[in-house]
């Protein structure tokens, strides 16, 4: 069946059927309680997309990104959070299941944890000065020769502003203080590959700079222009290539343009019956040419595994033309295998255009869940069996005490006695009949998968492993409020700088006898790097073990501090991240699980890959892109 | 007090508290029944000594080395595992909190009787106190005498802070009930000779490391290895020092805090036993007997003691730079793996660092600046006419000037008059020297009644107890003027005032003296600047860009500085004389070499060619050999069972030379001595 499916249409009712009941299945985790008790569970937390016809056809990212997206801060302009005038937390926007409630605690633990005050206010500059967006520098007969494919483009200060940019830290400081650096000169939107295909031929002919765009969600300063670029730098949006192309039930793959954002490729793959398992925390916004370009890693990899393990075809055009394998066998043995040199390319070879992926049949029954350790070393412990025994759910992840009882200021408004009643009665359980410590205690969130008695046996197995770490079952709330916290945490980064609070995440990987000696010396460096540096207020260290392999974990850290005092916050923070690095590489962690290296990390390349295979890389560089067509000056 | 009062006694009196002024005034079983709930370490969880110990046993480390053991000695693995379950019964402490009370009550009432007063830092405690909450926590006292051992914990115990696990060689564990005690109340034993026994370092060496990766208590070591029997600083160890290094160099933790602490006496227990040592009587074995035999010495006075808490040091801090820690990266945690260079070079870095500090934080006592005033006298003029009173006196008000200027940390006690700290300094040291008539005589053991007469040997013998005792103290302030005094030397000798001439000769003599005088490795430089700005402070010299030049008026520094080595010298020359003198012997063995060295001292001492008695000393001796072979002038040869040792005399006679400036010094570059 080669038809698109972009409509969701023609594949009969059988499918249409499995689709709604899957719809369904979701639904009944994510609604509200019906009645009586309004109390909410912790709720599902990405955006459900029905209500979302922005772009017209059933897409989220229109042309005009800024439309629907903050210019300066993470997603939708509509969903913030906010202190109201009671000074109480609200989410605001109709768009989450988290929107319009109220999270009472909050302000204590935020005034409690970063010694902010609702009182010191440091709001962002509302709204983008065009005048401060420089003018852009054209190459005019590639602008006249474009014109004449019918490619559109725009040179718009909001467009190109908004595509000079990630998500660090450093670039949404700069921002919300209305500071713009180099910035593309100009976007295009192609259409399809052929149209990838002209551009690019177009920017050898001419000798511009190409930068591709996907979702624009990084987050190692890989989208930022070079500023000795002195070339006219040339923003190339995929959003448009947003279209599964074909399905294919037989062997079970799905043909997609690499445009297209996680959110959307799940929906329309749901609504055949079939999905990727491919969800990446920021599979809301980021691209499937994105991840592939990053070497993403999804939350469920354990089912799914991996971007890598999903591809099973790529089509990439470089300045030297396509490139492709000429079949869709399963593995190959020809020499190394090509797909390689573009998985983790971060967009300096060329543009992934288009993508065969495996599609798995969508589940029939999902499951949160969560244990509670006595303390940290328990849990890592506790995964470190689960992993040895392969048996882990499609996800596991360890929080540790400080991000449990972020999660717990994450809890929404409690309007029944009972419910509270019951919340206490938990706590004392666990804290004093137990004997945990509040303050070395730490949770571990799960999500099951599978059919129904498959999911209940897998989930006794776990359970049983955990039970032999002192792990206490602790409920499917506080599981599913530790996935939520994975997609409002950008949000809250947000509300934490509108009161001089800065925040940041970072991650590795690292072997199994190493993952508590990185926890504990990353943290640890970190609060000790913030202290030397004049930080006023303890920093928030927190981490977080997120995904689980036979030989090792990735491990993701949170940081954020207060910045009251300090003249250059952005540069105390760099110095931060750049010192918990150098801890992470020192104790035999790895670069990036998962993030990639952009030119936030670039310096470290040689001593990761070694001088033979940064060499390696640079030759393959240098043949598909001798003239440095795509300089964005990523990896190397 | 007028604060420049303060300033000349050289300590701050609210920095230090009479520890014993209240045990005095309160009972000591109060005392050691006190509520003992120190705050832990908050790095893990709390885990007892058998915890540790089965941790140790199970750990993936010694499985692979008993492995090892098994496949090299042909014995069966089950074997060897109980042969390291057996080494660790025999080092293993068993921290007991009742017997630590028990240690407190008996530790009260014995140090009361010896000293009068025990002065400890309040602010050096309470920033420990903070440190141990925060990070592992090795405690590096020096090692003068046998009371060090358990002051600390005694300390500690009082100040309500974690007690220590304290390494100590296995003869005292065998001490009857004493050792039983010891090891309750912390200790754990290591041997003496461990030499090449692969299991014994594996278990030793993750036991330590296991102390430290859990935090469990705070680990005190002596990181000069023994007592020193001379009172200066020794060379430091390293072999602990590494151990309880590696779990940070592995980031098993995340930083670990080192405490040097500077223990000092007006009087020492041993004085004269280790003057005996020095001289060749063997040291009676360590046991209770003999322990309880020695509570004669219970009897007398040895005045106050200072235990001086210095600032924690981060581990982290220090090193950085230092070390690569991905070093580990790519082989598993638990895999026996040599230290690298860098590792070696930077744990023998931090060991001579914090010796370095154990010094300037040791007090100076006035008895101390009286010694090196006393020795510089001719032994039979002091022995015989005696020194005056009030010239020793006047001299030594000098010389606390002058220390102080230096920069050094004094013990005078504030509250009485000068003359009347010296005099009661002098009686407080009459196994060494009396006042008599106005003059201070050496004092010398009375000769046995039944004995009419004594060899001219026996003589000198009886006369080298108390000038080496004399010398001991001298040495407590040796740290303090050693930079000063070579740059002095090097004036002397050279006769120049160009500063790189003397800078060289400094250096010479930093090289040639290193088992003498502990200095930090390559910190040359330094320690060169700080010999110019002491003698500039006290006017003895004028310092410009390229030239040292010394003032006319206050030549009496140079002259003291200068004698105050003079002994030194002069043993290492007769000492190398000794070595090249042997005209057929090419190859000796250590006991050839003492006892040769022994006689001809005899003999020139007898003959008054020789002016110091400190060549007699054993240690003296040994370091000289140690020396040579640093510089590459004797060669150790491992062809045999006892250590021989060939010479070369042309390189012992340029070094003879150049330390009497006839020839100018060669650098002499040796590698760091990274020996474990």
């Amino acid at each position: 069946m080669a038809s698109s499916s972009s409509g969701g249409s023609g594949s009969g009712s059988e499918m249409q059927r499995t689709a709604q009941h899957r719809i369904s299945v979701i639904a009944g985790h994510l609604r509200r309680p019906a009645e009586g008790d309004v109390a909410v569970r912790a709720e599902e937390c990405k955006a459900p997309q029905s209500r979302l016809e922005a772009s017209g056809d059933g897409r989220t990212v229109p042309m005009k990104r800024h439309e629907v997206m903050k210019w300066n801060g993470w997603g939708y302009s509509d969903s913030r959070f906010l202190f109201n005038k009671k000074g109480q937390a609200e989410f605001t926007g109709k768009r989450y299941k988290l929107s319009g409630m109220i999270l009472p605690a909050l302000k204590d633990w935020f005034e409690g944890t970063f010694g902010a005050s609702l009182q010191h206010k440091s709001p962002a500059t509302p709204l983008l000065n065009t005048s401060a967006v420089q003018a852009p520098t054209l190459n005019q007969d590639f602008v006249e020769e474009l014109k004449s494919i019918g490619v559109p483009f725009s040179h718009e200060a909001e467009d190109r502003a908004f595509r000079g940019h990630g998500h660090c830290l450093h670039e949404i400081f700069a921002l919300r203080e209305g500071k713009i650096g180099r910035v593309p000169d100009m976007v295009v939107w192609p259409n399809c590959h052929n149209d990838v295909e002209k551009i690019v031929a177009l920017a050898c002919k001419h000798n511009v700079c190409l930068i591709p765009y996907g979702g624009g969600t990084s987050v190692s300063s890989a989208l930022e222009c070079p500023p000795e670029e002195t070339r006219s730098i040339v923003s190339l949006d995929t959003s448009q290539m947003n279209r599964i192309l074909w399905i294919d039930e037989k062997n079970l793959t799905a043909h997609v343009e690499a445009g297209i954002i996680g959110q959307d490729l799940e929906r329309l793959l749901n609504e055949s019956g079939y999905c990727t398992g491919h969800e990446p925390d920021s599979m809301e916004f980021s691209s499937l040419g994105g991840w592939v370009s990053t070497r993403a890693s999804g939350m469920k990899k354990n089912i799914y595994g991996n971007i890598e393990d999903l591809v099973v075809h790529i089509k990439m055009v470089t300045p030297q033309g396509v490139i492709e394998k000429s079949c869709q066998g399963p593995r190959m043995s020809t020499g190394p295998d090509i797909h390689h040199f573009i998985l983790g390319s971060e967009g300096t070879l060329g543009v992934v255009t288009e993508v065969t992926m495996k599609i798995r049949p969508v589940p029939e029954y999902q499951k949160y869940g969560s244990v509670v350790f006595p303390n940290f070393e328990q849990g890592v412990a506790c995964l470190r069996e689960v992993a040895k025994q392969r048996c882990a759910p499609a996800s596991i992840r360890l929080m540790d005490n400080e991000q449990f009882m972020f999660g717990h200021a994450l809890k929404p408004q409690v309007s029944s006695i009972f419910t509270s009643f019951l919340d206490g009665l938990k706590k004392f359980y666990i804290t004093k009949f137990k004997g945990f410590d509040p303050s070395r205690l730490c949770v571990a969130t799960l999500l099951f998968e599978g059919n129904r008695e498959k999911v209940l046996q897998h989930e006794k197995q776990v359970y049983d492993i955990a039970a032999k770490f002192g792990g206490l079952a602790a409920g499917e709330d506080n599981g599913q409020r530790g996935y939520m916290l994975t997609f409002v945490i950008a949000y809250l980064r947000d509300l934490g700088m509108d009161y001089y609070v800065i925040a940041e995440s970072f991650e590795t990987s690292v072997p199994w006898d190493r993952v508590l000696d990185v926890c504990r010396n990353v943290k640890a460096r970190v609060v000790r790097e913030c202290k030397d540096k004049g930080v006023q207020f303890s920093p928030l260290s927190s981490c977080r073990v997120t995904q689980t392999y036979d030989a090792g974990a990735c491990v993701y850290f949170y940081f954020a501090f207060n910045y009251r005092g300090l003249s250059d916050p952005v540069h105390v923070y760099e110095q931060v991240e750049h010192a918990a690095r150098e801890e992470i590489l020192a104790n035999g962690g790895s670069l990036s699980h998962h993030h990639g290296v952009g030119k936030l990390r670039k310096e470290w390349m040689r001593e990761t890959v070694s001088e033979v295979g940064v060499g390696m890389l640079q030759s393959v560089k240098d043949y598909v892109d001798p003239k440095n067509i795509f300089g964005n000056r990523n990896l190397l | 007090m007028k604060a420049s009062d303060r300033d000349l006694r050289g300590m701050k009196d609210d920095e230090f508290v009479d520890i014993l002024e209240e045990r005095r005034c309160s009972s000591d079983l109060g005392h050691a029944f006190r509520t003992f709930n120190p705050q832990p370490y908050k790095g893990g969880p709390p885990c007892s000594a058998a915890d540790l110990n089965k941790a140790l046993l199970d750990s993936h480390f010694l499985h692979r080395v008993v492995k090892e053991v098994a496949m090299e000695t042909g014995s069966s693995q089950e074997k060897v595992m109980e042969e390291a379950g057996e080494i660790l019964v025999e080092m293993s402490h068993n921290l007991h909190l009742p017997f630590i009370r028990l240690m407190g009550y008996t530790f009260s009432k014995v140090i009361k009787r010896l000293f009068t007063s025990i002065f400890v830092n309040m602010d050096g405690l309470n920033t420990l106190q903070q440190a141990v909450q925060e990070n592992p926590v090795i405690l590096m006292p020096n090692h003068r005498s046998y009371v060090d051992f358990l002051i600390i914990s005694y300390i500690l115990f009082t100040y309500d802070i974690p007690v220590p696990v304290i390494a100590a060689g296995v003869p005292l564990a065998e001490m009857k009930i004493v050792g039983e005690i010891l090891r309750r109340s912390g200790a754990f034993f290591i041997r003496r000779s461990i030499g090449s026994d692969k299991l014994y370092w594996a278990v030793l060496s993750e036991y330590v490391r296991g102390i430290v990766r859990h935090g469990f208590a705070p680990v005190e070591f002596y990181v000069e290895g023994l007592r020193s029997r001379t009172l200066k600083s020794l060379t430091p160890k390293l072999g602990m020092m590494q151990m309880v290094l590696e779990p940070y160099f592995k980031g098993e933790v995340f930083d670990i805090t080192l405490v040097p602490i500077s223990i000092s006496y007006d009087r020492v227990l041993e004085e004269s036993l280790l003057a005996r040592e020095l001289l060749g009587v063997p040291k009676p074995k360590e046991s209770t007997a003999g322990l309880l035999k020695a509570s004669r010495v219970l009897q007398e006075d040895y005045g106050s003691m200072q235990v001086n808490f210095g600032q924690p040091l981060s581990v982290r801090k220090l090193c950085e730079g230092k070390i690569n820690r991905s070093y580990y990266n790519l082989v598993p945690r638990d895999l026996p793996m040599k230290p690298s260079a860098e590792a070696l070079a930077c744990v023998s870095w931090l060991a001579h660092v914090v010796v370095g500090l154990q010094e300037r934080g040791s007090l100076i006592s006035p008895w101390s600046l009286m010694a090196c005033l006393l020795i510089q006298e001719p032994t039979t003029v002091l022995a015989e006419q005696g020194l005056l009173w009030d010239d020793l006196t006047e001299k030594t008000l000098w010389l606390r000037k002058m220390v102080l200027d230096f920069g050094a940390r004094l013990n005078w006690p504030g509250e009485a008059p000068n003359s009347a700290v010296m005099s009661s300094a002098i009686s407080l040291h009459r196994s060494i020297v009396y006042l008599k008539a106005g003059r201070v005589y050496l004092t010398q053991e009375e000769v046995p009644l039944r004995r009419h007469r004594i060899s001219p040997e026996e003589g000198v013998f009886r006369t080298a107890v108390p000038v080496l005792m004399l010398a001991a103290y001298r040495n407590q302030s040796l740290h303090a003027l050693v930079r000063p005094a070579m740059l002095a030397m090097s004036i002397c000798i050279t006769r120049s005032t160009q500063r790189d001439e003397l800078f060289r000769f400094f250096c010479f003599l930093q090289e040639v003296f290193a088992n003498e005088f502990i200095f930090i490795p390559g910190n040359l430089s330094q320690d060169f600047e700080e010999a110019c700005l002491c003698l500039n402070s006290c006017g003895a010299v004028y310092i410009s860009e390229q030239e040292v030049r010394v003032s006319e008026q206050s030549s009496e520094v140079i002259t003291f500085l200068q004698k105050l080595l003079q002994p030194f010298i002069d043993s290492y020359q007769l000492i190398f004389r000794c070595v090249c003198e042997e005209e057929q012997v090419q190859v000796f063995t250590e006991k050839q070499f003492l006892a040769a060295v022994r006689a001809l001292a005899l003999k020139l001492i007898l003959s008054g060619e020789l002016h110091t008695y400190e060549t007699l000393s054993s240690d003296t001796q040994k370091n000289v050999l140690s020396a040579l072979c640093r510089l590459e002038a004797v060669a150790k040869l491992r062809t045999s069972e006892i250590n021989e040792f060939k010479v070369n005399k042309a390189a012992v006679r340029r070094i003879t030379d150049a330390l009497c400036g006839k020839i100018p010094p060669q650098m002499l570059q040796a590698p760091p001595d990274a020996r474990l």
